[in-house]
């Protein structure tokens, strides 16, 4: 599903970020990328979706081969992979129902389909309720299901999660954890960026740890293993 | 592209200008103010044009014939004078007809020179084809024999053709320089209300949105700020000619010159400036959209 052989990326400033990395994600996979700040997580995840390209080597998504992918085409490899972060990004102006079917307006469904499958997703992360709300009248974990409510409305293959539980306390990370491992239940593929040791130590998945640009630890099962 | 997916960014072009109010105004203004720099001087100019050209269409030169010609040497300088190049029409003008017009310009008086006593030459009027062509048929018409005086308004003439010229372009140039003004204006303008917006265009880039899907609504928001902008300098330009045009004819009323007709000008105008709105509108907005796209 994704595929990274003898990656490299060097920053216009110099800094070489990504240094040799290899690996390989099977779809329906739940992956946590571990490791210290400045260690290459965030540009490791930004290659996954192409928010950044490559030096040197390749990467593959799906039957998308990411180097050579024209500025074109990107937004049809985007609707495979949707993307959370650690602040939400929500529209203030949209109310919780608009903010997900946006998603889906601007890849050109009907009406008829948006409000469906809104509804549905808003159903799956536990905010039916609140459709008409908008974004600051929510706590900071509605505002994350709310989020991936949006990004997995095109029903992407891969779900990239930057730090999800980032901005959340304990217990609403672990609402967000739940929801996560449902969606992976779903077959879509998981690949979350996380701080939380706690929440790695506990929910056992396969951990992938990024030091120094290359990965460090590739173990099924694995733990944090830093100290956090 | 499908028609809902057009109605959505019309609809969304429209929510932004309103969202946009203040920016909207200032942006507004902006073309206003520069299209009505633009269209005045067009207008002007191209009256002022419009009146040289008169001028110099009005421009012959005068060949006058020396007394002492016979018949034959006459008919030959006309031959000679028809053969120049730029030269496009040969007029004879007999001395008894130059002098009733003297008589006719200036008064009964002149009518003691009549017959005998009439000191005028005979001449041929010539009409160049090109107003700047006047000078060098002169000289090449002094070289003939029989050839008393040549006169075209010489100096007088020369610049004129040289203070037109330079009008014309510098004008050119004014006009260039001012719509290079606007299109930097509105840019600048819909960049403010764009930045205000990044999140939602990095949003939209992140859930899959093509750059067009993204860029159409500020395009056409660009575009109406244009056409908008160019309706206020429209309206003025359009009263303050017509009135102005009246005005003008009449001072002019019995002279060979007047101004470009409102119909097909000022229409022309009118158009040209709506067209000049829409297009620096979009242009400007899609300039500053381009920053924001890179993928």
């Amino acid at each position: 599903m994704i595929k990274m052989t003898n990656v490299y990326k060097k920053y216009p400033n110099g800094i070489t970020a990504i240094n040799g990395l290899d690996v390989s994600i099977d779809q329906g996979e739940f992956v946590y990328v571990v490791g210290p700040s400045g260690a290459g997580k965030s540009t490791f995840i930004k290659m996954i979706y192409r928010e950044e390209v490559p030096t040197k080597g390749t990467v593959k998504v799906g039957e998308f081969d990411l180097v050579g992918l024209k500025a074109k085409k990107v937004p049809y490899l985007r609707r495979h992979v949707g993307v959370v972060y650690q602040d939400f990004k929500l529209l203030p102006r949209l109310t919780v129902f608009e903010n997900v079917a946006y998603a889906m307006q601007v890849v050109g469904k009907n009406s008829k389909q948006i409000q469906k499958r809104t509804l549905e997703v808003l159903d799956l992360v536990g905010l039916k309720h609140k459709v008409r709300m908008f974004p600051n009248e929510l706590s900071g974990g509605e505002q994350q299901r709310v989020a991936i409510a949006r990004a997995i409305a095109n029903m992407p293959r891969v779900l990239i999660a930057d730090e999800p539980t980032g901005n959340l306390d304990p217990e609403t990370a672990w609402g967000i954890m739940d929801l996560l491992e449902e969606i992976n239940n779903q077959g879509t593929t998981i690949i979350m960026a996380t701080h939380n040791s706690d929440i790695v130590n506990r929910v056992r998945h396969r951990v992938l740890a990024v030091e120094n640009g290359r990965i460090a630890r590739d173990q099924e099962g694995g733990e944090y293993g830093y100290e956090s | 592209m499908k028609a809902k997916t057009f109605w959505r960014h019309i609809k969304e072009s429209l929510k932004s200008i309103k969202r946009n109010g203040w920016m909207t105004v200032a942006a507004v203004s902006a073309v206003a103010v520069t299209l009505l720099l633009v269209g005045s001087f067009i207008a002007i100019l191209m009256n002022v044009n419009k009146l040289a050209t008169d001028v110099e269409e009005d421009v012959s030169v005068r060949v006058y014939i020396d007394l002492a010609a016979e018949e034959e040497d006459q008919e030959a300088l006309q031959q000679n004078l028809e053969d120049i190049d730029d030269v496009e029409q040969v007029v004879f003008s007999s001395r008894d007809d130059e002098l009733s017009q003297v008589i006719g310009s200036y008064g009964d008086e002149f009518g003691l020179f009549d017959g005998d006593d009439n000191p005028l030459h005979d001449v041929f009027i010539l009409n160049t084809a090109a107003p700047e062509a006047t000078a060098d048929v002169a000289d090449q018409a002094e070289e003939f024999s029989y050839v008393a005086d040549v006169n075209y308004g010489g100096a007088t003439a020369d610049r004129l053709f040289e203070v037109m010229g330079t009008v014309r372009n510098v004008g050119g140039i004014i006009i260039v320089a001012l719509i290079f003004t606007a299109v930097f204006l509105i840019a600048n303008t819909i960049r403010i209300t764009i930045f205000s917006r990044r999140t939602e265009i990095e949003i939209m880039k992140l859930v899959g949105a093509t750059n067009w899907f993204i860029r159409w609504p500020f395009l056409i928001e660009g575009a109406l700020i244009g056409f908008i902008g160019a309706l206020i300098p429209v309206t003025a330009i359009s009263y303050v000619y017509l009135t102005g045009f009246d005005r003008v004819m009449e001072f002019l009323y019995g002279t060979y010159f007047g101004l470009l007709e409102p119909n097909p000008f000022l229409i022309q105008l009118v158009v040209l400036l709506l067209a000049i709105g829409v297009l620096i509108g979009s242009i400007g907005s899609s300039l500053s959209i381009r920053k924001f796209l890179k993928v």
